[in-house]
């Protein structure tokens, strides 16, 4: 084990432990402890029905678990709202794009940067040529290459732009750590490669949980992987560890290569 | 046809409109935003009219009282949306109909216990009770045009708020994606309970509007509700704007369809047959509207884009 990796296991920015979570009968969470450090890509994979997109929705607040905690950056946030998560640093993107679509890409931005100073009661101050939200705004589209289609509407931008807007919004709310569930969904190469550089220039400034199908993607990016099936952690290890993997090869791998 | 009482049932259409805009704009917003079917809400605006008529008779004061009781609306509002429909969210439309129509039988029994069952009068000052010559010789009363006046100052007022705040940003993205709205760090149950809030206070406006007209009365919300929800239909569910402009539109066809239908049957009908089939027509009028527009454009007048 490297230094690296023995200090994340000393301080996790992100921890779950025993996480559980049951749809009816299906178990979608099944004793999941699983640590992020801080400055890792953390990315989970595993075939559809794992339960990836569940662990965002646990992690993110959207949905309340049936047991288990999860602690992020020293605290428990298991009994948060997903605002209030938001709040602590925990920023997620969805699977399915999720961008206001009649808003410009600058006030899309805007909003996100708006709900991070949140508690301001002078929700009356007129947004038209507000510098405190539209400046911040600016450097955050900047920094993901979307600087000229400010003014477009979010609407027309191309899906893979959406995708780049959507990762500036998680960055508007000045987040310690991003959870992205697919950010290369319905990409083509060209714009999946676009998306990987992004990714990897964020990553010297943000933590991330990263679920992706890309496995290009993942291996490319990822410090660790842990691969889930059926909601359960069947290996955590770098790319090196998990390609090398007998049971991540019979459950996932194997059957991706092949199928 | 009289141009002159052309133009007062033009006048008293465009009033009607007015009051319907103002119980329609927080309806459209609770039913948009937080996709809540609200039936009580008449109810809020009774109660309004009832708080503004006590609070007038105190102070003796019509505009006093009307400016106390709107903070006061605006609070029962919210009190009502925390204890007992913020638990409605989550849930279908059927019980939310179920839910809130059971509100109106409690609300019009507490108002009976607070103010007994008969109405509540509201004197109006002198300033606004008499009336007004306008251009072309119409004399016309000067209340109503006082509620026009407000309806259009609340109308401007909101679309304000609503295209260029803060508060206005939040609610139009809410509309069309609460959850990741949420996602951001936004207090969602706090946007919603002041958006419940600024939508009982309107409706209360309305009620304290009219009181002074038809007193504050137990079940005077019932009727005009009704009305409202085919507003908010035909403007588009969560449209401020479809609101205003199909408030206005059911408002003046409804009243000049009372006033001049069976005028205008006349003209090709025999006289017994007009008289008839006039009145009947006329409260048809705006359902057939609605329904002319569902079948054209089944989302209203003006859809909320994105939603």
């Amino acid at each position: 084990m490297s230094d690296k990796m023995a200090d994340a296991m000393a301080d996790p920015l992100l921890a779950t432990r025993s996480l559980r979570k049951s749809f009816g009968g299906i178990v979608a969470t099944d004793d999941l402890s699983l640590e992020v450090a801080a400055g890792e890509i953390h990315a989970v994979i595993g075939p559809n029905g794992a339960g990836k997109t569940t662990l965002v929705n646990l992690l993110s607040g959207l949905i309340k678990g049936d047991g288990g905690d999860i602690v992020f950056d020293g605290r428990a946030v298991s009994r948060l709202r997903p605002a209030a998560r938001a709040h602590r640093g925990l920023a997620r993107s969805f699977q399915i794009t999720s961008i206001f679509a009649d808003f410009s890409v600058l006030e899309n931005v805007a909003l996100a940067v708006q709900a991070r100073s949140g508690h301001s009661f002078r929700f009356w101050r007129p947004t038209g040529d507000d510098q405190r939200l539209r400046g911040p705004a600016r450097e955050v589209l900047a920094r993901v290459g979307l600087a000229d289609r400010a003014e477009i509407l979010a609407g027309n931008l191309a899906h893979g732009e959406q995708r780049q807007l959507e990762i500036a919004m998680a960055l508007a709310t000045e987040p310690k750590m991003l959870l992205l569930d697919e950010p290369m969904a319905g990409m083509g190469i060209e714009e999946s490669q676009r998306m990987i550089a992004l990714l990897d220039e964020l990553k010297a400034d943000y933590t991330m949980l990263l679920i992706e199908h890309d496995m290009d993607a993942v291996f490319a990016l990822a410090d660790r992987i842990t691969v889930l099936v059926y909601g359960r952690s069947i290996a955590t290890g770098t790319p090196a560890d998990i390609r090398a993997n007998a049971d991540v090869r019979d459950a996932y791998l194997g059957t991706s290569e092949t199928g | 046809m009289d141009l002159t009482f052309f133009a007062e049932q033009l006048l008293n259409g465009v009033q009607l409109g007015i009051l319907l805009f103002l119980l329609a704009a927080g309806l459209t917003l609770v039913f948009g935003i937080m996709d809540l079917v609200n039936l009580a809400h008449g109810s809020i605006y009774m109660v309004g009219a009832f708080i503004a008529a006590t609070l007038t008779l105190w102070t003796d004061s019509f505009i006093i009282g009307l400016l106390l009781a709107l903070p006061l609306t605006l609070a029962f509002g919210m009190v009502l949306e925390i204890v007992a429909l913020r638990t409605l969210y989550a849930r279908g439309h059927m019980d939310q109909v179920l839910a809130t129509f059971g509100l109106i039988l409690f609300l019009n029994e507490l108002v009976r216990v607070i103010w007994g069952p008969a109405g509540l009068a509201i004197p109006l000052p002198a300033f606004l009770d008499g009336s007004i010559s306008l251009p072309l010789g119409i004399v016309y009363p000067t209340y109503r045009m006082f509620i026009i006046l407000i309806g259009i100052a609340v109308a401007v007022g909101l679309y304000w708020l609503v295209a260029k705040t803060r508060l206005g940003m939040l609610i139009r993205a809410g509309a069309s994606n609460r959850t990741m709205v949420g996602a951001l760090g936004v207090n969602v149950r706090l946007l919603f309970t002041a958006v419940f809030g600024l939508g009982a206070m309107l409706a209360g406006l309305g009620g304290m509007l009219i009181a002074p007209i038809n007193q504050a009365q137990i079940g005077m919300g019932e009727d005009i509700l009704i009305l409202a929800f085919v507003v908010i239909v035909i403007g588009g569910i969560g449209s401020i704007r479809g609101a205003f402009i199909a408030a206005l539109l059911a408002g003046v066809i409804d009243t000049m369809g009372r006033a001049f239908l069976d005028v205008a049957l006349l003209t090709f009908l025999q006289a017994n047959a007009a008289e008839t089939a006039g009145p009947a027509l006329s409260s048809m009028l705006i359902y057939i509207l609605m329904a002319a527009i569902l079948f054209f454009r089944p989302q209203g007048l003006f859809p909320p884009r994105g939603g």
